[in-house]
């Protein structure tokens, strides 16, 4: 893309961010998945992981899946500021997705979390290394976060014991909308850092080789009979 | 003489989210699937009676009168029908009111369903329907639920016999390599023990649920249902269906106290060990004779506990069975073979008779590669209510 006098007036400023260390978590089912940064030059990839998922209302995926491939977009095409993206994979394949915003050396602001790959709690493992990544790596105080799902809500809400701040709107306030904010300080994360967030680093060369080319998902559980 | 019993037909729908389906309907693909096997759909008028097990689909469903509306799903009209409930354990408790009705002569032919859609409700308000088996003053009013009795009983008898995290640990690997293989189970993923006991991610991956029971050692919340059909295998309408009886050798319940802290031991499972006893003298068999079984294993401890209780081994002894591959499908006793409750799933009324479908899969030799017995003559399922207080046992033969 030609970096014009008016694009560079449309893209927002940067904050250089400190990288996400990729560390390897063995899930229940012995299958070793990688969670690492995604690079912009995989957003093809990303975006075509996420594109189907659009399609499926049930647990709200749509909305989740809708809202993840704008903002991976945005990213990519330098209209979202200071964003990060993390992919977790197995043997190669993408398993989930999170992504989020550092808004300031304070403040982050969670957006979302995709698990493509069911019942081995991809999506809690990964939604525990955004919050790892927002308060042990970028050094940030407090995380604001919204739940889009049921399954969203309890398993951040409920079983982070996050502090609801939604009294506090329009003070406190998430960027997704207005849904009741709530919010993962550094006291809380370190409350519940133990259980809820796991890893080796650093990551085994072999695991980190099956993780560097990432593949899009060729089934999906959530999409019966998918084909790509 | 006593009439004989016997299973001609059985279904099963697959163990999960069902939560976007009427309850009745979840029913009546498992009844369809049953008679089908039985190949007796086209006949369905004749049979005598309907059996429905459920334990609460007014709380999880807001709909009663289930046993009716599953007769109409079924255009079965005027087919009799009545509902049992009995908590967890509904779905046993409904095969052994068909097998009295059979064998009282009141009936030659059969229907039982058991079913419950649970997952139309979040997890932890199931977790709370479930409580209200347990007494309301001396226990559900003071925040008790089911895998907090679970956890409490693990840690005692951790705590008496030596038993470990890691035991509860191999239990989950067992019965999800047999669960990965069963196409009716819920979840059908194997797990390692490096990963839910031994690794360095294992208290994250596998974590706490209540305290020392882990997510690997509490059954999931599933929906489901499974049907079977049941005939006097003495009477000539026995010759009309397309498989062999798989004969009910014994069936038979017993009760123990509501409040778990008015038992004398409360590690002692006295309502299972009675109706187990019950059912080895009407079969006029004991435990060495059993090929393999299906115990309630709502929280891992409790397939140990059964085990011992109903005489497969000693007390505080069945880990160490565990431990040396004993109860695998390859071993010398195999213990839910189908996955049990752990991987299949546990949809609170339909757990009884899908125990029962279990038995007869193996016993007529239809179970998945993989995970069928070898040679099995007879096969025993343990469906547990309440924290033990009302269990009924079930034995099953090929003849």
């Amino acid at each position: 893309m030609a970096i014009d006098e008016m694009e560079k007036k449309l893209r927002p400023p940067q904050i250089l961010l400190k990288p996400y260390p990729s560390k390897v978590i063995t899930l229940a089912s012995g299958e070793k998945m990688v969670v690492r940064e995604a690079r912009r030059e995989e957003t093809g990839i990303l975006l075509g992981t996420i594109y189907p998922l659009i399609g499926v209302p049930s647990d709200f995926y749509d909305i989740v899946a809708a809202r993840m491939y704008a903002e991976v977009l945005g990213w990519y095409r330098y209209r979202v500021a200071n964003e990060f993206v993390l992919v977790g994979v197995i043997d190669g394949i993408i398993a989930g997705i999170v992504n989020s915003r550092h808004v300031s050396s304070k403040l982050g602001m969670s957006l979302h979390t995709l698990a493509i790959k069911r019942g081995l709690r991809v999506g809690a493992q990964l939604f525990a290394a955004k919050m790892e990544n927002h308060i042990d790596v970028l050094g940030e105080e407090e995380v604001y976060i919204v739940a889009e799902s049921p399954n969203g809500f309890k398993r951040w809400m409920i079983e982070y014991q996050l502090e609801d701040r939604s009294s506090q709107y329009p003070e406190v306030r998430s960027e997704l909308g207005g849904v009741p904010t709530y919010v993962l300080t550094r006291k809380l994360w370190d409350a519940v850092r133990e259980v809820k967030c796991t890893g080796t680093r650093p990551v085994p060369e072999k695991d980190l080789k099956s993780a560097e080319k990432l593949i899009m998902p060729s089934e999906y559980v959530q999409i019966p009979g998918f084909k790509r | 003489m006593a009439i004989k019993v016997g299973i001609v037909g059985i279904g099963h729908t697959r163990f999960g989210n069902s939560s976007e389906y009427d309850l009745a309907d979840v029913m009546a693909y498992a009844a369809t699937d049953a008679l089908q096997d039985a190949g007796f759909l086209e006949r369905r008028r004749e049979i005598d009676q309907v059996i429905v097990g459920n334990m609460a689909s007014g709380m999880f469903c807001h709909q009663s009168g289930v046993a009716s509306s599953l007769i109409s799903r079924m255009d079965m009209e005027p087919v009799p029908a009545e509902l049992v409930e009995n908590g967890p354990a509904s779905g046993a408790s409904a095969i052994k009111i068909g097998y009295m009705a059979v064998a009282s002569g009141m009936a030659d032919i059969v229907l039982v369903v058991g079913g419950e859609i649970m997952r139309k409700v979040s997890g932890w308000e199931a977790t709370d329907l479930v409580a209200t088996i347990l007494h309301s003053e001396a226990e559900y009013d003071m925040g008790l639920t089911l895998p907090a009795f679970g956890g409490m009983f693990t840690r005692l008898y951790m705590e008496k016999y030596g038993l470990t995290e890691r035991d509860l640990a191999l239990l989950a690997v067992k019965n999800h390599r047999n669960g990965a293989k069963n196409m009716y189970a819920h979840i059908q993923a194997p797990c390692t023990i490096e990963a839910i006991a031994d690794g360095p991610e294992a208290a994250v991956v596998n974590t706490y649920v209540a305290e020392p029971l882990r997510m690997y050692s509490t059954c999931p919340v599933s929906d489901g249902a499974a049907a079977l059909l049941l005939v006097n295998m003495d009477s000539p309408k026995a010759r009309d269906f397309k498989k062999k009886p798989i004969r009910i050798a014994g069936v038979a319940s017993a009760t123990d106290t509501h409040c778990v802290h008015n038992r004398k031991d409360p590690l002692r499972l006295e309502a299972v060990r009675l109706a187990a006893e019950k059912a080895y003298k009407m079969a006029d068999l004991g435990p060495k004779d059993i090929s393999f079984a299906e115990l309630h294993d709502a929280f891992s401890i409790l397939e140990l506990a059964i085990s011992e209780e109903v005489g497969f081994f000693e007390r505080g002894k069945s880990f160490l069975a565990v431990r040396k591959g004993e109860t695998d499908i390859d071993g010398r006793l195999p213990i839910n073979t189908s996955g049990g409750l752990k991987s299949k799933g546990h949809p609170v009324g339909a757990t009884g008779v899908s125990q029962a479908v279990e038995l007869v899969r193996q016993l007529r030799g239809e179970a998945e590669e993989g995970r069928q017995v070898r040679n099995p003559k007879y096969g025993m399922s343990v469906n547990f209510g309440g924290f033990g207080n009302n269990v009924v046992a079930l034995i099953c033969a090929k003849d």
